[in-house]
């Protein structure tokens, strides 16, 4: 088993509500939300993980924790061996190469005033890398082929406008890969993307995956997470929930939450029609986080007890995680 | 399966962030067209004004404020000079201190805009307050306390109106600034390590640049008809023949009680079109910048019903 | 009987900034039956929403119109504003795409459907506010959050009020234009649960447009598929996953990735839709297309039926393999 690339412990993200001039004057608490709440998991090269969860379940928040965008209250980011939650600005900036980050928007991730060639080699540029220009051009082709943008010349002197957004979005890889970074952070990579377009990104990431690329891939969309990740985490209100390979945690989801969600996921044969579990009501806010199990008011099979003891996530199959007092 | 046979389709972009945007809208909106008709005549006219003026700009060509005939289409004003040729020259006075404050407006109003907008924070508090002090200082007054202590000149003119100008600049900028600071693919920037002046340079002030010359023509505007009312009211460069300078000329020398309509209303005419000039450019600038000013949607027309006659399926 | 709903040989096209015109919708035709339920399924840009807007009248003044469509036998597009004003949130009404944002944000939710109900002089004063809160209860919304702000909602409750705005008529039709996508796996799930209740409950019929395939799939009796502005398929949804027969269909669903089928490679359709401001020869999806062969480059095929309702516009003639 080779070693961890990446390794978050206890992961602990809050932003304070801001109160406002009456609130100060009327001196009302202070409320934070807590956007993660203690989040563990690992990525190894070559690995795809999902964090996957519906909004407000600090999925974002703990991408950008991990690429150091937001600064963290507490726990641990490990990028090959070292934590970088207390790593000042300058000497994160080498870092910032083995990390990379694709974001949800094709069509706002690109400068509308570059072209393509410029777009992927700023990355060069900002850190200095590849001498000469013929260098950098060099590099540049590269990476556009690598995202199957070919022949490289054809797309080089588009401007983003110009680009179909799987295209855009292919681009923005490239100037991920340009870097040759170790660890690629995909948030949302696809969901803007129309359907016939997405599965070659998402190969496109699989094929990157081969290679020897890490993937933290954020998603809300369990059927692409459970086809294209080798592991699954998924997130509710802050916490890891459940975490395992895809497969397990598809086939054999542990938590009422992951199972919950999974019934409900449309399926594409009509005579696939099902009563999933629906659940009622919506994600609480993460401000004012139910005591205990912090599902428990939605759960369909919670018992006092979960009102009371938070569960921790433990084993309940081998590799398969899942934070629940009645599984 | 590769890209490269994928065809290029053409989604449009938010059509201000593409490039040539200013030089587009300016070709393709009527009033921005006119708007740029006159000021480009104007300034010729000023700049050419040694060259073309067809009096000397001293020389009495006849009596005070002698009407308006062939050989003079404006008349004369109290010293007996042909008005054309004070209108050409007073134009290029107007022009200079017109640019010259709004350059100063533009290079204050915009820095700190940028800074504003881009770090917030204390910055953006520290900046935007000093802007409020600013934007409350009475401009006449300011000019005359100016005027008394160092003495009116067109340096302290240009100085005065640019100084008070620049906040209008500042918050324009400050908000299209925090906008685009938002933008995905600035955050990206942003996360991939570049600094800050990279960022500001390669990827903000490209996005702010039609804002900024927008709102440069529309200063331009303002910064004209301050110098002709601070002009007007004496306070300007008594060396200096600007067209405020002729109004309030023409007005000391009792202009109007002689019925010489040609020495007061010329002046304030051209200063008008000039105005007027800037006014439709900059404002069909803002127009097409600014999405939410569009309101087609509050159009009484509905869409037309029309008969397939004439589209065989063929065609399309 | 009448169907409740007929487009027949509907054509949309835009007039564009630069001259020329954007040709949205093409020969767009079919029929809606009381209480059924069609799903209008395509991509970005193939003239689903663009359809939809026809059918309300909603079209805006750079468009044109030609073609039919019938509610109850009238053609209500004929005489423009005044044929369709009466028949506009009366008979049909529409979720738009992103409703929860279209709310008036400096209203409460409760007064806006009472707008509604004046305007359409269904009720007004009291028994308009007491119908506004019945209304939000059906929707599940409690009738004591009527004074609340857009706001102050979440987005499932947003979409929800706009649900029940689009109810206050008691319309026939309902048409929901991507009703679902901005929102959670949970509360789609929830919302797609309430049309569902609510059109059997109401009797509606309703026209679900959307990129989504597998919401058509569970909620759907029929689906037209578009593409390019043009219809590619017309059948049940069953006939659709189990027996397409457009090339087009089939790739949908095989780009669509399934729990429960998760060894099933998914595919990607190489290429982009055609630029619809020119004219094509020959089928539009040619270019992407597995199965064409030549005729497909010079003819463009026209709608046919298949036997079983299905009709497509393929010039294949036997069935394509699932």
């Amino acid at each position: 088993m080779s070693e961890a690339l990446l390794e978050v412990e206890d992961l602990v993200v809050r932003y304070p509500v801001p109160r406002g001039l009456v609130g100060t004057v009327a001196r009302r608490p202070r409320s934070t939300v807590h956007a993660v709440d203690g989040v563990s998991f690992t990525l190894r090269p070559g690995e795809m993980v999902a964090l996957v969860g519906e909004s407000g379940c600090g999925k974002t928040s703990t991408a950008q924790a991990v690429m150091r965008l937001i600064d963290v209250d507490a726990g641990a980011v490990r990028f090959e061996g070292r934590d970088l939650t207390g790593v000042g600005t300058r000497a994160l900036r080498p870092l910032r190469r083995r990390l990379q980050m694709v974001y949800q928007d094709p069509y706002e991730s690109l400068d509308p005033r570059l072209r393509v060639r410029q777009a992927v080699e700023e990355p060069l540029l900002i850190h200095r890398l590849g001498g000469s220009r013929e260098e950098r051009a060099r590099r540049v082709r590269e990476a556009l082929e690598r995202v199957e943008l070919t022949p490289p010349d054809l797309f080089l002197d588009r401007y983003p406008h110009e680009l179909s957004g799987g295209q855009r979005q292919r681009v923005a890889i490239a100037a991920a890969l340009v870097l040759e970074p170790v660890l690629l952070v995909a948030d949302e990579p696809v969901s803007m993307l129309d359907v016939s377009v997405r599965a070659g990104v998402l190969s496109l990431l699989d094929s990157l995956k081969s290679g020897g690329l890490a993937i933290l891939m954020i998603t809300h969309d369990l059927s692409t997470a459970a086809r294209f990740a080798d592991r699954i985490a998924v997130m509710y209100l802050g916490r890891v929930v459940e975490e395992g390979t895809a497969d397990a945690v598809v086939r054999d989801p542990q938590h009422p939450y992951t199972r919950a969600l999974l019934s409900v996921v449309p399926r594409r044969d009509p005579r696939e029609r099902h009563q999933g579990t629906v659940l009622r009501g919506e994600t609480p806010d993460a401000v004012h986080i139910p005591s205990g199990c912090r599902f428990h008011p939605r759960c369909p099979i919670a018992v006092d007890a979960c009102r009371v003891d938070e569960p921790p996530l433990e084993a309940k199959r081998p590799d398969h995680r899942a934070a629940c007092l009645l599984v | 399966m590769t890209a490269s046979g994928m065809m290029i389709e053409a989604p449009s972009a938010p059509a201000q962030t593409r490039r040539g945007f200013v030089l587009r809208t300016l070709r393709r909106k009527p009033a921005a067209t006119i708007g740029l008709v006159i000021l480009v005549l104007v300034t010729l006219t000023a700049v050419l004004a040694p060259v073309i003026a067809p009096y000397g700009l001293h020389t009495q060509v006849g009596p005070v404020f002698g009407s308006p005939s062939w050989s003079h289409p404006l008349g004369l004003d109290d010293g007996g000079i042909d008005m054309v040729t004070l209108l050409m020259w007073g134009a290029r006075i107007s022009l200079v201190v017109g640019f010259a404050a709004t350059l100063v407006s533009m290079a204050i109003g915009g820095t700190i805009g940028v800074l504003a907008g881009y770090f917030g924070g204390a910055v953006d508090t520290v900046l935007m307050r000093i802007t409020d002090y600013f934007l409350v200082v009475p401009d006449v007054p300011l000019m005359i306390v100016v005027a008394a202590i160092w003495g009116p000149s067109l340096f302290h003119i240009v100085i005065v109106i640019g100084i008070l100008l620049w906040t209008g600049t500042a918050r324009v900028i400050r908000a299209q600034v925090k906008s685009v600071r938002e933008r995905v693919y600035v955050k990206r920037a942003r996360a991939l390590g570049a600094g800050h002046t990279r960022i500001v340079v390669r990827h903000v002030l490209p996005q702010v640049a039609p804002l900024l010359i927008a709102n440069t023509v529309l200063t331009v505007a303002v910064a004209i008809f301050d110098e002709t009312a601070l002009s007007f009211l004496g306070l300007g460069d008594p060396s200096r023949i600007s067209l405020g300078k002729v109004i309030e000329n023409a007005f000391e020398r009792a202009a109007i009680s002689s019925g010489a309509w040609w020495a007061i209303v010329p002046p304030g005419a051209v200063v008008a079109l000039i105005i007027l000039g800037c006014s439709l450019v900059g404002g069909a600038l803002e127009d097409a910048l600014n999405p939410r000013l569009r309101v087609a949607h509050l159009s009484a027309r509905t869409f037309r019903l029309r008969p397939l006659v004439g589209r065989s399926e063929g065609a399309l | 009987m009448t169907p409740l709903l007929q487009v027949e040989g509907l054509h949309v096209w835009f007039d564009l900034a630069g001259g020329g015109e954007l040709h949205a919708v093409q020969d767009v035709g079919f029929t809606l039956e009381p209480g059924e339920r069609l799903g209008l399924v395509g991509e970005s840009g193939c003239g689903k929403t663009t359809t939809a807007l026809a059918i309300m009248g909603l079209l805006p003044p750079t468009a044109s119109a030609a073609g039919r469509v019938l509610f109850d036998g009238k053609d209500v597009l004929a005489g423009g504003e005044a044929t369709i004003r009466p028949h506009r949130w009366v008979d049909v009404a529409i979720v738009f795409q992103g409703a929860m944002n279209a709310l008036n944000p400096v209203r409460p939710i409760g007064s806006q459907i009472v707008e509604a109900l004046e305007l359409h002089d269904v009720a007004r004063g009291a028994a308009a506010r007491a119908r506004a809160g019945e209304l939000l209860e059906s929707v599940g919304i409690p009738a004591r959050r009527a004074d609340r702000f857009p706001h102050e909602l979440s987005g499932g409750m947003r979409q929800r009020a706009a649900i029940a705005m689009a109810l206050s008529c008691e319309p026939k039709v309902l048409i929901a234009d991507e009703p679902t996508t901005a929102l959670d796996v949970m509360v789609q799930a929830q919302i797609l649960e309430l049309l569902d209740g609510l059109c059997r409950e109401f009797g509606l019929a309703l026209i679900l447009v959307t990129h989504d395939l597998p919401v058509v799939a569970q909620l759907c009796d029929r689906g037209v598929v578009m593409y390019a502005g043009r219809i590619a398929e017309r059948a049940a949804v069953d006939e659709l996953y189990h027996r397409p027969h457009h090339p087009y269909t089939r790739l949908l669903f095989a780009a669509t990735p399934d729990l429960d089928d998760l060894d099933q490679p998914i595919i990607s359709i190489p290429g982009a839709p055609p630029r619809l401001d020119r004219p094509l020869d020959g089928c539009p999806f040619r270019p992407r297309c597995d199965r064409a062969f030549e005729r497909c480059a010079v003819e463009r095929p026209e709608l046919r039926g298949f036997g079983d309702g299905r009709t497509a516009a393929c010039h294949l003639d036997s069935l394509v393999p699932a």
